[in-house]
């Protein structure tokens, strides 16, 4: 089977998100990684050394710098003709562009798979991970999305990977980027973080958040993590949503403070490898799943916890 | 401008679900139903487009069984002025939804397709893409500011990154984050009232659309399950463990 990976790159640097897909790619068959953006060269040379990576397609052009589904699909679409399968991490510009291609190919996506049990049969979670379904697809093709916590990271280093250049689709005129707000953090980013400190709607405002939180990431060397409900009361801004519908994450450990544990949030971090919970309700369901549970007031517990680490 | 919201009826976000013991699926037999949340987003955001004056009549869809008019009727009394119910008693995928919803734009011809984001019970996040797709229309995911120039839509939308704004030429499709707004909860007059506005009832076939299964679903199982851990009685004793994580 011939897989062709989407690659996640950013200001030139490919993603993590991406080492995931390559490795879920490599369950099904042999792995070309497709590198679109308008200075995709740079970033296709870091996916050449990919472990296992077979060929690199470079599509350089303006029309790609953004990632608009609207202009990326068709060159996908042009380039399946020679694969059987399209794999995408599980980010927002892959969930953005696979389901795209899919309808275009006329196959139905398989989202967020967790394995690979054969050539067209594969694992997810549904009902915010409470379910996890086995399904088998009887397309031609495969058009498939990746969540990065189940796959390990293929290998940055290591492979030789031929590069070649592929002509571009251009522009379909229907969209435009206008402009963004990303987060610029000295932090650890969520997704691929060792340690992770959350907070919830117990921090009250975003100075407190950042008074209480920040402290104890920083000691921890820490990424930062929000229930839906600090986001949405705006503590701090969408992209620290964890959660069914927010990021999925499991680092090494997850910090749970003054979060009650509510499904939704637990299906972003419950595959954290330990959980810790800070919770003054000793009845909080998020000690059911915590490895580690301290029922305390957070106000005087997390100062206490920074002054000691 | 018109606006086609499409609805789907799920498993209440607040009802744990339980998988059958015969591994065939998730329970939803005597459980909560309601309408997916981030389609009541999409509905209160079409609705606000026409108190504004921007929208003049706002269409809703969903594709299910018979019970699924009852979340119909839940986005008519919220403020929509129509409804159509294609009826399945079978499951439809994501992408066959799609279909069925292009054949529901084509005769309807909407300005804009407000979807969720995702389905609370497939967790798919495919069919607003889908049908984008299969319209040949932009697509604005993720949304969590929408706003209506002229004969485009600038969409603002929650990326990993933080938030990116793109402009859509119209027609085009927009799906809900959950930031977009916070839905209304219907009257009781509009309640009543929504029970005598339009509902027609159509099936898949008025479009052409073939539903059989792309995905042969094998079984459903119960995830493993976390042991609550222990409890340490105070800030010392978790620094220790914190300790032997090795992260302090
Ligand atoms: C469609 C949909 C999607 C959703 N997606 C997500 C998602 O992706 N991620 C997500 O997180 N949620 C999501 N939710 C929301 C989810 O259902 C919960 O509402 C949310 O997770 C609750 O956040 P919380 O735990 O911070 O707040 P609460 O449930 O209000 O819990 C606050 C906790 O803080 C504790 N507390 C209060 N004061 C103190 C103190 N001084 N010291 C110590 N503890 C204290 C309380 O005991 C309580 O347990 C979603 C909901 C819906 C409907
Ligand atoms: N059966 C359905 N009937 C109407 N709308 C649907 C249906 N299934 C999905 N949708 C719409 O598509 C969105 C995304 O669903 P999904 O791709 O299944 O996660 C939902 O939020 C709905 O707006």
């Amino acid at each position: 089977m011939k897989v062709l990976v989407w690659a996640e790159h950013e200001q030139g640097a490919l993603k993590d998100a991406t080492l995931s897909a390559v490795t879920a790619a490599a369950g099904l068959g042999a792995v070309d990684v497709l590198v679109a953006g308008d200075s995709a060269g740079s970033v296709g040379a870091q996916a050449a050394q990919i472990a296992g990576v077979e060929k690199v397609l470079v599509a350089g052009d303006a029309a790609y710098a953004h990632g608009l589904p609207e202009n990326v699909a068709p060159l996908v679409v042009a380039l399946m003709a020679g694969y059987d399968a399209f794999v995408a991490p599980a980010t927002t510009t892959g969930k953005n562009i696979a389901p795209r291609v899919a309808a275009l190919l006329d196959v139905a996506q398989i989202s967020e798979i967790l394995s690979v049990e054969g050539p067209k049969t594969f694992t997810r979670p549904i009902y915010a991970g409470n379910a996890i379904a086995t399904v088998e697809s009887s397309d031609a093709k495969l058009v498939i999305t990746v969540r990065g916590t189940a796959f390990a990271k293929a290998a940055r280093e290591g492979g030789s990977a031929a590069v070649e250049t592929v002509a571009g689709t251009g522009e379909a005129g229907l969209s435009s980027f206008v402009g963004a707000e990303i987060a610029q953090s000295e932090r650890p980013e969520l997704t691929s973080a060792k340690v992770i400190v959350s907070g919830g709607r117990a921090l009250k405002d975003s100075e407190t958040f950042a008074a209480t939180i920040l402290p104890l990431a920083d000691k921890l060397k820490a990424a930062v993590g929000a229930s839906r409900a600090a986001v949405d009361a705006g503590y701090v801004s969408n992209d620290h949503q964890v959660g069914q519908t927010g990021k999925i994450v499991a680092p090494e450990v997850y910090i749970a403070v003054g979060i009650s544990g509510a499904i939704q949030h637990l299906a972003g971090m419950k595959d954290s490898k330990t959980i810790i919970a800070i919770n003054k309700d000793e009845d909080a369901p998020i000690f059911q799943i915590a490895d580690i549970g301290l029922v305390a007031d957070l106000y005087s517990a997390v100062p206490d916890l920074v002054a000691r680490v | 401008m018109k606006i086609l919201v499409p609805v789907k009826r799920v498993l209440d976000y607040n009802v744990k679900p339980r998988v059958k013991a015969d591994g065939s699926g998730v329970d939803l037999a005597n459980v909560k139903m309601s309408i997916n949340p981030f389609d009541e987003i999409a509905v209160e955001e079409a609705v606000r487009l026409k108190e504004k004056g921007i929208a003049s009549e706002v269409v809703v869809v969903s594709i299910g069984g018979a019970k699924s008019s009852e979340t119909l009727r839940s986005a008519l009394a919220m403020g929509a002025d129509r409804a159509i119910h294609v009826l399945s008693e079978s499951e439809v995928e994501p992408l066959a939804v799609a279909k069925i919803l292009k054949g529901v734009a084509g005769e309807e011809a909407p300005d804009l397709v407000i979807l969720g984001k995702q389905a609370i019970d497939d967790d798919s996040n495919q069919v607003g893409q889908m049908l984008a797709a299969l319209i040949g229309r932009p697509q604005g995911t993720f949304a969590s500011k929408v706003e209506v120039e002229g004969d485009a839509v600038l969409v603002t939308r929650e990326v990993d990154g933080g938030l990116e704004t793109v402009k859509l030429a119209l027609p085009a499709v927009v799906t809900t984050d959950l930031r977009l707004n916070e839905p209304r909860y219907a009257s009781l007059p509009n309640i009543m009232k929504a029970k005598s506005k339009p509902l027609s009832t159509k099936a898949p076939a008025d479009y052409g659309v073939d539903t059989a299964a792309r995905l042969t679903v094998l079984k459903v199982v119960e995830p493993a399950v976390r042991q609550a851990g222990v409890k340490v009685p105070d800030v010392e004793a978790l620094v220790e463990k914190l300790k032997e994580l090795g992260v302090a």
